[in-house]
């Protein structure tokens, strides 16, 4: 077989592009192009940009920002530390282990444990600060997400920060930098790919979540990912679905653009 | 001075992961409660577990998972190996970025679009809803993973390799099926891995794709959650969990036999939420 030719046996990965990679996007754009009566217009975009939509993006975005920004809170200092641990292969497939069960059943957990009388509510109680409303709130959805998300935080970070060299930081010690000036000039900037990694694999998910959403938050706060699917399964209007389908394309593509390019982004580096 | 901040930053470590333990502890915990809640343990009782095994719809969900999860990680393993070559085989750097990005686009796309592009797809070809839809559409998001699976693999072998083969009378499938498959074993067998871990676990693109009657572990899950607290569901996730643990460990030993010869990480190999 000559190496030049493209040889039969590969058809089937190419069909593959080009079925569920290329034509699914053409189809959501297509789509998007006819309103719920099936006649072609530009009415969906018109629509997508009038207030009710354009404030569940803002809100949308507004989440996923908070979730973002906490889960690198949470994840950065667990990252550093679990570094600096012995066998932190180990504790390392601790953190990975969570991620393996199912979604799912871990936002269901927080129904008992957010619920009025769950574990929560009872320390409140104790703590003389009474039951709260806790499910079905901003909160709770906040909550819930970074739980969801800090492993695949952790692990981009953790990877950059292992391959930080530690004489660097030894460096910084001998020249006199405290220790937050030597995070802030040497050790944050050096691992600035991992949390560009960690920021992407958490923050695109996020804006498109439903199902923690629907569990959880109640309806309360609505995600692009709720809009999407209630279009879909719901009301059945496609176009509208595709419409903000699109958006979160676009966005989503910026993101990339914006956050280091075509970088693989959540597997490793 | 050292000691004290050392307490503090083992305490915040420990902190971190008993919050990440703590919601699936919780749950198989008041698996065993006889007061029917997620609050309140009144007495031990195995009666849930009792439900799940002679609930025969869930047992039906249950294999219908393990089949879809298994015939597609297998056809999509295969897929991938032919994507790699395909990959490996593009000389150019322009266009294998290209195809590296077309096949990154399902891993980065949010589940919602990837479920909702499908379920377009699926209605205009006429594929009918049910088994056959949510086949294909778990094949098609675990190519890719599986393909980043086994290509470092690929383009570590030395090219002599295959050419010494080659030189020594090979025919070309003798040359894949004698020299290649065998070197990228490893990877082929963690992208079957990746790709059961994703098919087991993906809730938002089925969702998309099941239509009525035809339903997995995560969509039953998702229904009945919503129907409120049913202990049930806390005895399946006891069992699920140390199904996953069992698997988990099962993988970590096969990996770590061969990560003498390449050292591979096991944050690698870690999953995306779905």
């Amino acid at each position: 077989m000559a190496s030049k030719s493209k040889p039969f046996y590969l058809i089937p990965y190419y069909l593959w592009i080009a079925l569920f990679v290329v034509a699914p996007v053409l189809l959501v754009l297509y789509y998007s192009l006819f309103d719920i009566e099936g006649n072609l217009t530009l009415s969906n975009y018109a629509d997508f940009f009038t207030p009710v939509y354009l404030r569940m993006t803002l809100s949308s975005f507004w989440y996923a920002f908070l979730i973002t920004a906490f889960s690198l809170l949470v994840a950065y200092p667990a990252a550093w530390l679990l570094t600096r641990a012995k066998h932190k292969q180990l504790w390392l497939l601790l953190i990975i282990l969570p991620t393996w069960i199912n979604l799912l059943l871990k936002t269901y957990a927080f129904i008992g444990i957010f619920g009025t009388f769950g574990p929560v509510n009872s320390i409140l109680d104790v703590l003389g600060i009474g039951s709260q409303q806790i499910l079905f709130t901003g909160f709770s959805f906040v909550f819930v997400s970074v739980y969801i998300f800090i492993p695949f935080m952790i692990l981009p970070i953790f990877s950059a920060l292992e391959d930080l060299n530690p004489s660097l930081l030894a460096a910084a010690r001998d020249l006199g930098a405290s220790g937050w000036t030597t995070f802030r000039r040497v050790v944050f900037p050096l691992t600035i790919s991992g949390v560009r990694s960690g920021c992407m694999a958490v923050f695109i998910p996020a804006l498109s979540l439903f199902m923690i959403t629907r569990l959880i938050a109640g309806n309360r706060v609505i995600t692009l990912g709720t809009a999407i699917e209630q279009h879909f399964l719901v009301t059945q209007d496609w176009g509208m679905g595709s419409t903000v389908a699109m958006f979160l394309i676009f966005v989503m593509a910026l993101v990339m653009v914006l956050l280091g390019g075509r970088k693989e982004v959540r597997h490793g580096k | 001075m050292e000691n004290k901040r050392n307490r503090w930053s083992n305490l915040y470590l420990v902190l971190v992961f008993v919050v990440l333990y703590a919601p699936i502890f919780y749950l198989m915990y008041y698996s065993f409660n006889s007061g029917g809640t997620m609050h309140k343990f009144e007495g031990f009782t195995l009666e849930y577990y009792r439900e799940v095994f002679q609930d025969t719809r869930l047992i039906i969900i249950v294999i219908n998972t393990l089949v879809i999860a298994l015939l597609s990680s297998a056809i999509a393993t295969v897929i991938a190996v032919i994507g790699a070559l395909a990959i490996q085989r593009v000389r150019s750097r322009r266009a294998k970025n290209t195809l590296l990005s077309l096949n990154n686009v399902l891993i980065v796309s949010p589940d919602v679009i990837i479920g909702a592009s499908f379920l377009i797809l699926f209605t205009i070809a006429g594929v009918k809803l049910g088994f056959s839809s949510v086949l294909l559409s778990h094949i098609a998001f675990s190519v890719p993973i599986a393909v980043l699976m086994i290509l470092p693999h690929l383009e570590e072998m030395s090219p002599s390799l295959a050419d010494a083969a080659r030189d020594l009378g090979a025919s070309s499938t003798d040359v894949l099926t004698k020299v290649i498959l065998p070197v990228i074993r490893p990877g082929i067998f963690s992208g079957f891995f990746m790709a059961l871990t994703y098919s087991l676990d993906d809730f938002a693109v089925t969702f998309f794709v099941t239509g009525n009657g035809y339903s997995t572990l995560s969509v039953e899950i998702y229904s009945r959650a919503r129907q409120g607290v049913s202990l049930s569901i806390n005895a399946l996730s006891t069992l699920i969990f140390l199904f996953t643990v069992l698997l988990v460990a099962v993988y970590y030993v096969l990996t770590t036999k061969k990560a003498k010869q390449s050292p591979a990480e096991p944050a690698a190999d870690a999953g995306v939420p779905r």
